[in-house]
């Protein structure tokens, strides 16, 4: 069967997890305590040439974050050309390694990291692109999302967030910056960390940008699982801060917009919809993603993309027990959210 | 037509180098290959010897003089290996990698580590130069003591014993490997964006060459300096450079077409014949002057791809390795 060589080859890529968060937040915690785990694995580490903490690892590599455009005409279509480099040398060790960890500086833009995966068909036929871990700390993030893009940008990009260094706050400080995380990106999973403590399985292994995994879109605070140990939780206290962080900060330039519509699309108007609003709107959309039904289709459509790269394909057939509707996700800077309600309407079936 | 041979396959000896194949180069007479897993193998007829030369470590890049090969790895070593396996440390860029290395036959070499470009005369002096940025090639101009490198929005050329700031060629974007014609009248580049730049030195005339479906690893000059033969798509790519204007205005010949693409090509030292090594390990002769074609390796359902060619100087047998650690030599009937 098809899908199954696809799965063996899919396999053999070697996963890579990239690390981001704001200067200080516990990255290189984080990355420590990823390598000194019991888990048997072997990690080639890429990390910025100036990283100041020492990094117990035999494969350690160090990048410059050299980022440029490519000629392509599409102005955000930018790439981490160290790290075409890098993974091109690596792959002369293969068989020594299970995976690869990048570990960004401070203020570097994650996507030029993650459109690397996808533009460059030498480091996608090597290597896939596992998750984007963001570690974010809990004192200062909220001070940060106001003067610093960058962390912005790393909050909005994530599949994963680490809310490090719950230690230091009170619990309605906890709640404050939970809730403009969520302002941000309602869809990563989000983890109250203390020293960066996490299950392994909690940032490895997420599959996130694999169209196979694409199974719901649901903003993660309405599920049950909730790692809150904050056993002061009180929700009837503060009506800022009710539904658990659904409040909407109007000053926030980064947000979310979330599409759900209880239809089907016709694809001969949804394709050239999709590709043409995130040509035209690539640069201010981070990440989208979606799960759609097509007019006649049994199969699930799914897509996800970072700025103006897309990535699309039928995935498994519609259950029975399964309603057949749409979802979709855009996360990015000054959306232009009526337009891509409207636009999308048009594509109805 | 009659073709004296068809088949160059009966004429190949083949030899388990076990690691994936970095380079082949013939030293003298003697075929050796730097493989990934550190070591370098010199392979006599009847005798194979390996030299541990970076041991723990991989081989990233590969030049050789014809006298000496030089490896550089990721432990940052320069390490030149000559046929009777004596190694030598040229040099140790501590906790860096080695991202390009080239050499020419007047013993001279240079390498990039980094933005760190060094040179290394006859005499044995090394010069080192900061790149604008990470130079991912590295070549000898063939007159004077320069130094073309390739890094992101062009390719400076460097006299490393001049105090004076090198000169650019610019062109926006990546540049991965760079060569110049044995004239020196050009300087062509790889581009991450699947196609090749190129300036004529004497005005830094500009020429694109695109239309490649992958990017272009490999590339050889002929003998007489008129054709650039290149990897990247599904035949060889060779670019007429006799003219004037090189390859301006004129289209490129396509030689060794196949469902498959090349990988690796090397023209022999003194005609124009050319080795084309392709991604599924077959090797294909190609004459230039009418097209015909001799199979030198062929393989059955195999991905193992060509990642190493070259001739000997005297155009008497070539060397090959795969990515899956095979290698072979090739000799021609006299």
């Amino acid at each position: 069967m098809s899908e199954h060589n696809e799965k063996s080859e899919h396999n053999e890529k070697i996963p890579v997890t990239v690390l981001t968060g704001y200067l200080g937040a516990g990255k290189t915690t984080l990355l420590n305590r990823i390598l000194t785990e019991p888990h048997g694995k072997k990690f080639a580490v890429i990390v910025n040439e100036f990283g100041e903490i020492g990094i117990d690892n035999d494969l350690v590599v160090g990048a410059d974050e050299e980022v440029f455009e490519m000629n392509n005409g599409c102005i955000c279509c930018t790439v981490r050309g160290d790290l075409i480099r890098i993974i091109e040398g690596l792959m002369k060790r293969k068989g020594k390694f299970d995976a690869i960890i990048v570990e960004t500086t401070g203020l570097a833009d994650p996507a030029p990291v993650a459109q690397t995966f996808f533009v460059d068909a030498d480091v996608g036929n090597a290597a896939r692109l596992d998750a984007v871990v963001t570690v974010a700390d809990a004192k200062w993030l909220s001070a940060r999302l106001k003067d610093a893009p960058e962390a912005k940008n790393q909050i909005a990009f994530a599949d994963v967030i680490l809310l490090n260094k719950t230690d230091l706050v009170s619990a309605a400080e906890l709640r404050e910056v939970e809730a403009r995380i969520r302002a941000i990106n309602p869809y990563a999973k989000l983890h109250k960390t203390v020293n960066c403590a996490v299950p392994l399985d909690a940032v490895l292994g997420k599959n996130a940008f694999d169209l196979e995994r694409i199974l719901e879109i649901e903003p993660e605070f309405l599920n049950a699982e909730d790692h809150d140990h904050d056993h002061h939780h009180d929700h009837g206290h503060d009506h800022d801060h009710h539904h658990h962080g659904l409040k909407h900060y109007h000053d926030e330039d980064m947000q979310s917009v979330a599409i759900k519509f209880d239809g089907e699309v016709n694809p001969e108007k949804f394709m050239p919809w999709i590709n043409d609003l995130t040509q035209a709107e690539g640069p201010s959309i981070l990440r989208c993603k979606g799960i759609l039904a097509f007019k006649d289709e049994p199969k699930r459509f799914v897509f996800q993309g970072v700025h103006m790269i897309l990535d699309g394909d039928l995935q498994r057939d519609w259950r029975a027990d399964e309603k057949r509707d749409c979802k979709l996700v855009f996360i990015g800077r000054d959306l232009k959210e009526d337009l891509i309600r409207e636009g999308f309407k048009k594509c109805a079936a | 037509m009659t073709t004296p041979t068809s088949s160059l396959t009966d004429r190949l000896t083949p030899i388990a180098a076990g690691a994936h194949v970095i380079a082949a180069h013939f030293l003298g007479r003697t075929p050796v290959f730097a493989l990934a897993d550190g070591t370098v193998l010199i392979s006599e007829p009847g005798s194979e010897t390996r030299i541990a030369a970076h041991p723990e470590a991989s081989v990233l890049c590969a030049a050789s003089n014809g006298t000496s090969l030089f490896t550089g790895g990721d432990d940052g070593k320069i390490i030149a290996t000559s046929a009777t396996g004596v190694t030598t440390e040229i040099a140790h860029e501590k906790g860096r990698w080695i991202d390009a290395i080239t050499a020419r036959a007047d013993g001279a070499i240079a390498w990039a580590a980094g933005k760190a470009v060094s040179a290394r005369d006859t005499k044995g002096d090394v010069k080192t130069w900061t790149a604008p940025s990470t130079p991912r090639g590295l070549v000898f101009m063939p007159k004077g003591y320069r130094i073309a490198a390739s890094h992101y929005n062009g390719v400076s050329l460097w006299f490393p014993n001049a105090a004076a700031a090198p000169d650019v060629l610019d062109w926006k974007g990546s540049h991965l490997d760079v060569t110049t014609s044995p004239d020196g009248r050009f300087v062509v580049s790889s581009m991450q964006e699947n196609s090749l730049h190129g300036w004529r030195v004497a005005d830094k005339a500009d020429m694109r060459m695109t239309g490649y479906p992958a990017k272009i690893r490999s590339w050889s000059w002929s003998h007489d300096g008129n054709w650039l033969a290149t990897s990247g798509a599904e035949a060889s790519v060779i670019w007429p450079f006799q003219a004037k204007g090189g390859p301006m205005g004129q289209s490129p010949r396509e030689c060794g077409v196949r469902e498959c693409k090349v990988s690796q090509v090397a023209f022999h030292p003194k005609a124009l014949i050319l080795a084309i090594g392709y991604e599924d390990g077959w090797i294909i002769l190609v004459r230039l002057t009418d097209g015909s074609e001799i199979l030198a390796r062929s393989t059955q359902d195999s991905k193992d791809a060509i990642t190493a060619l070259n001739w000997d100087a005297a155009g008497r047998q070539f060397a090959f390795g795969t990515q899956d650690g095979q290698a072979g030599v090739v000799t021609l009937p006299v």
